[in-house]
């Protein structure tokens, strides 16, 4: 699929302390359940309030943009990979097989959104990059969109 | 049902639970209903019991405030949680909302 994520880092190679993948259904339905089972897995590395409610908040911002975007003419599934590393981050990938992003850079531009009528504020992408350390947005049109984000757990229990 | 209060010309609405893109076409929906007499010029969320806010929850309230705005009104918000607040301070919420108290 798509280039290289932000957990593969040339040269340093991290074995992750754990992993999961999930696929489910296009459904907005989906978005409160993506939420509570990333903060549910993460909270291996024992985040504090704060810090789960910023990933929670990016992980729906990811999950509502390719169900709402990537497949708005169509249906399909959203995949959420996540790996928790032995430095105490959390590294999430949210990836659609959706229509992708012609301009990932407006797309990420503050208050840029292509569906102004539909009420949105154009905020998901700010949201993902201020609540969490690193953000990559990778899309091909027609083939789908991938958003990898990562950020640092404080006191992630048992981080070296 | 949302819960709400009348006073005049301002309404209170409460929200709660989670405000997500699932639930936002919802509570647009019932906010509209709520401020679709045309006296009503004041919109004030209360937003103690809300648990959860992402982006959806800001084109909610924008979108009522373009209503009220033009009947000379606008949208207050109380009650918010800091993770609320870091949001709509993000997209330059405040700088547009009405004072709630
Ligand atoms: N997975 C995706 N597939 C296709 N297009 C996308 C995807 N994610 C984002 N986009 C495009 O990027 C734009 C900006 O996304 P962003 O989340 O910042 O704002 P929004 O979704 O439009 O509004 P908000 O998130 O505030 O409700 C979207 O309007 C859309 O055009
Ligand atoms: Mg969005």
């Amino acid at each position: 699929m798509l280039g290289s994520p932000l957990n593969n880092t040339p040269g340093a190679p991290v074995r992750p302390r754990n992993h999961m993948r999930l696929l489910f259904d296009s459904r907005s339905e989906n978005e409160s359940f993506a939420r509570v089972a990333v903060s549910a897995f993460m909270s291996q590395l024992s985040p504090t309030i704060d810090e789960l409610n910023d990933v929670k908040t990016a992980v729906s911002e990811a999950v509502t943009n390719a169900i709402v975007h990537g497949y708005r003419d169509s249906f399909g599934e959203v995949e959420i990979e996540s790996s928790l590393t032995q430095d105490g981050y959390v590294v999430i990938e949210v990836s659609d097989a959706g229509c992708g992003i012609a301009d990932v850079e407006q797309a990420m531009t503050p208050f840029f959104t292509s569906q102004p009528d539909m009420e949105r504020a154009g905020m998901g992408f700010a949201v993902m990059k201020t609540f969490m350390d690193d953000l990559l947005v990778e899309s091909r049109l027609g083939e789908g969109t991938r958003v990898t984000m990562r950020k640092r757990i404080s006191h992630a229990a048992g981080a070296e | 049902m949302l819960k709400h209060a009348r006073q005049g010309n301002t309404i209170t609405v409460k929200l709660d639970g989670e405000l997500d893109q699932d639930s936002a076409s919802r509570v647009r929906q019932e906010l509209d209903d709520l401020i679709s007499d045309a006296r009503i010029k004041h919109l004030v969320l209360d937003m103690q019991g809300l648990t959860f806010m992402d982006s959806s929850g800001i084109g909610v309230v924008i979108g009522r405030y373009r209503t009220l705005a033009t009947r000379g009104g606008g949208v207050a918000v109380r009650g918010e949680s800091p993770h609320v607040q870091r949001i709509m301070k993000l997209s330059g919420l405040y700088s547009i909302l009405e004072d709630a108290r």
